[in-house]
């Protein structure tokens, strides 16, 4: 069945970016180690006052998790541009789109585990208990960093391989998660303190959109990037 | 007739070849005259511009995936990943090609790299590197070969595996088209000669050898018109 | 898909299209002049109100412009048409520069009204990203030096800028609303409505003749690759 073939061959790409990633020496660590000292720089830019570092965590939070996790979309071609391995990659039959599945599979769970980590220093650092609420605050992570992994490992499928990738992913990137982001931090925000005004349904469901329409068009426009 | 130009400059202008099956053909050319660019066109790597090419009846603009099943490349370029070892390189190749898993421990078998099957391909000698595209291609068995300076700093012993890779290939009734710049290593396998200038092909004069192709099933025909 | 395209240009007649630009200029003289003529100063704003004739009719005309982007760019992902990329390049930049524009008065409005240079209200808030967004456009165009790959990438992502818009669009009003309550025309004097209007169309005319000059420009620049390197390797193609 073509669709169980190009779910193994998606599946076959993440395992190999997971794997490939896990044994270079640079790579989570340094990541997640740039996640953490973002938010510090955060506290000092914000505090020393409790209550405002308090206020501006949920901002802080999604803000560092966004920097470092940028790192990781372009490294994720980085792997085949090494070796010289686009090639061989983009000549193996099958659909385009399930090297495109592949690697954001591989992204979403490093991305996650980043934010795992920001997560819990962000409780410590900033004062934070968590919430009654916490099962809709994991809703809202996960929606929020699929609309962050999805655009991201898009844009760096052109970005990686152009000049000053350093600067054009971001350039590309953070304009157009802009919605994802403030959806993301308000309803963080609201959640975090109990949401007594339910505003965070309403940010809940512009993820969801959001994430909807981007997952369909760079699928579809994933086709166009990677031959070119 | 194939064309096919980046951005404004035409490399190739206008190319027409036929290759039968059982045959392989080199191709020789200067520098920049359009080899590596004929070769990506074959494997879907690029479209053409202008004109049309078949593989073995698959159209390589509209039926990308069967001309993919098809077509084998093979260059110095390595292609690996350098974190994984020999043997995960391998077994994701077959499994994006949709081979049973197992034909990577016989490849590696094959082209002696069994005793390293394990070790990251990052420790790996140009010879080992090559030897392992050449597992690659042993998973795959396509029946066209396309071959981009396969010999360039390649061991003896290399060589003659990839030279009776080519002869298996063609003895199922495939082809290989082989672009080299040193004609005398390529002898062994080639049947026939073709040079590329100015981004138009020709048959070479220069060294018929072997015997004559035995079939007559077109395997790969390019043709069309320009504009 | 096929693989056919345009593969020779030609090089663009500019035609009568001098005569358009004179016309859209005059033209936007005359709009400019008439709004200033026939309405009244605003209660509130005093003589400041003026400037929303510029203003208003530069941020319609943004608009128009990038979905000129999204329009060009679907052609060329279909077509694969060289022309339709450098329209959609033109439209990008003039786009780009409207946008700058909207930007720079909705500032020197904002200024004496409220106090301050900036609010982070919805439509202006959306107005700076749709400027960042296209920045970002541009500087892929600049650094993407292969012209397919640059037309195909560009084209993707002036589409996906597009689509963006109407979502950044709402997510910034649902974060702040005090931008004044956009007026509809039926609120305002019949002649402020028919002066925004006619100053739209003027701009819209401006706008056109614009993308046409710095297409034309981007055609010949290409057309003159072309043609020096046909030269270069030995006269044009034959069969």
């Amino acid at each position: 069945m073509a669709f169980r073939d190009e779910w193994l061959r998606a599946r076959a790409v993440a395992w190999k970016d997971l794997m490939a990633e896990r044994r270079s020496k640079a790579g989570f660590n340094s990541v997640a180690a740039l996640g953490v000292t973002i938010l510090v720089l955060f506290g000092f830019a914000l505090g020393p006052d409790a209550e405002a570092i308090r206020a501006a965590a949920p901002g802080a939070l999604w803000l560092a998790a966004l920097f470092a996790g940028v790192l990781a979309f372009n490294r994720s071609y980085q792997v085949e541009l090494d070796g010289g391995a686009l090639e061989p990659l983009l000549m193996y039959p099958g659909a385009r789109r399930s090297i495109f599945a592949g690697k954001l599979l591989a992204n979403f769970v490093f991305v996650f585990l980043l934010l795992v980590i920001v997560i819990a220093v962000s409780l410590v650092l900033f004062h934070i208990t968590v919430p009654s609420t916490w099962p809709r605050l994991l809703l809202v992570v996960l929606l929020g960093e699929v609309g962050l992994v999805t655009l991201g490992t898009f844009y760096a499928a052109m970005a990686s391989r152009s000049r000053a990738r350093e600067v054009l992913l971001p350039l590309l990137l953070f304009p157009m998660l802009v919605p994802v982001l403030l959806a993301a931090m308000q309803a963080t925000k609201a959640l975090l303190v109990g949401d007594v005004m339910h505003d965070a349904g309403a940010w809940t469901n512009l993820l969801v959109a959001y994430d909807v329409i981007f997952l369909i068009s760079t699928f579809l426009a994933f086709d166009y990037v990677i031959e070119a | 007739m194939l064309a096919r130009r980046f951005g404004a400059q035409w490399v190739l202008r206008g190319v027409s070849l036929e290759l039968r099956s059982g045959v392989a053909a080199g191709l020789v050319g200067a520098n920049g005259s359009g080899k590596s660019t004929l070769l990506r066109l074959l494997c879907t790597l690029l479209r053409p511009t202008a004109g049309t090419a078949s593989v073995f009846g698959a159209d390589i603009a509209s039926e990308p995936d069967r001309v993919r099943e098809l077509v084998g490349f093979f260059s110095p370029v390595p292609g690996v990943y350098e974190d994984l070892t020999a043997m995960e390189n391998i077994r994701f190749a077959a499994t994006m090609l949709g081979r049973p898993a197992g034909s990577a421990a016989s490849a590696l078998e094959r082209t002696g790299l069994a005793s390293v099957a394990n070790e990251r391909v990052r420790g790996f000698s140009s010879g080992m590197l090559r030897r392992l595209s050449l597992a690659r291609l042993l998973v795959h068995r396509p029946r066209l070969l396309l071959l981009d300076e396969p010999y360039n700093n390649f061991d003896a012993p290399g060589t003659a595996l990839l030279n009776d890779v080519i002869r298996e290939t063609l003895a199922f009734g495939g082809s290989a088209l082989i672009v080299v710049h040193d004609v005398a290593s390529a002898m062994p396998v080639v049947n026939e000669w073709f040079s590329l200038t100015g981004g138009k092909m020709s048959p070479s004069a220069a060294i018929p050898v072997g015997s004559p192709s035995p079939s007559i099933i077109p395997a790969l025909g390019m043709s069309g018109v320009l504009h | 898909m096929t693989a056919a395209a345009a593969f020779t240009l030609e090089v663009p007649n500019p035609g009568r299209w001098p005569i358009f630009g004179w016309f859209a200029v005059l033209f936007l003289a005359g709009a400019q002049i008439t709004a200033f003529a026939i309405s009244p100063p605003d209660r509130d704003m005093g003589d400041l109100q003026k400037i929303l004739y510029v203003h208003v009719p530069t941020a319609w005309n943004m608009g128009i412009c990038y979905l000129l982007v999204a329009i060009y760019s679907f052609r060329f992902l279909w077509k694969r048409d060289d022309r339709d990329d450098l329209i959609a390049a033109s439209a990008a930049e003039v786009g780009t520069l409207l946008n700058g524009l909207t930007l720079v008065l909705g500032m020197i409005w904002a200024r004496p009204t409220w106090g301050v240079w900036w609010v982070w209200d919805a439509r202006l808030t959306s107005t700076l990203i749709m400027f960042l967004v296209f920045a970002g456009y541009l500087a892929l165009r600049a650094f993407v030096e292969e012209p397919d790959r640059r037309a195909l990438w560009s084209a993707v992502a002036g589409i996906m800028g597009a689509i963006n818009y109407p979502i950044v669009y709402m997510s910034v009003r649902w974060w702040r609303t005090i931008h004044q309550v956009q007026s509809t025309p039926s609120t305002l004097d019949p002649t402020y409505t028919f002066s925004l209007r006619l100053n739209a169309v003027a701009v819209l005319f401006i706008l056109i003749y614009f993308i046409r000059r710095r297409y034309e420009a981007a055609l010949t620049e290409r057309v003159a690759e072309q043609v020096s390197q046909a030269a270069a390797l030995g006269g044009p193609l034959n069969a």
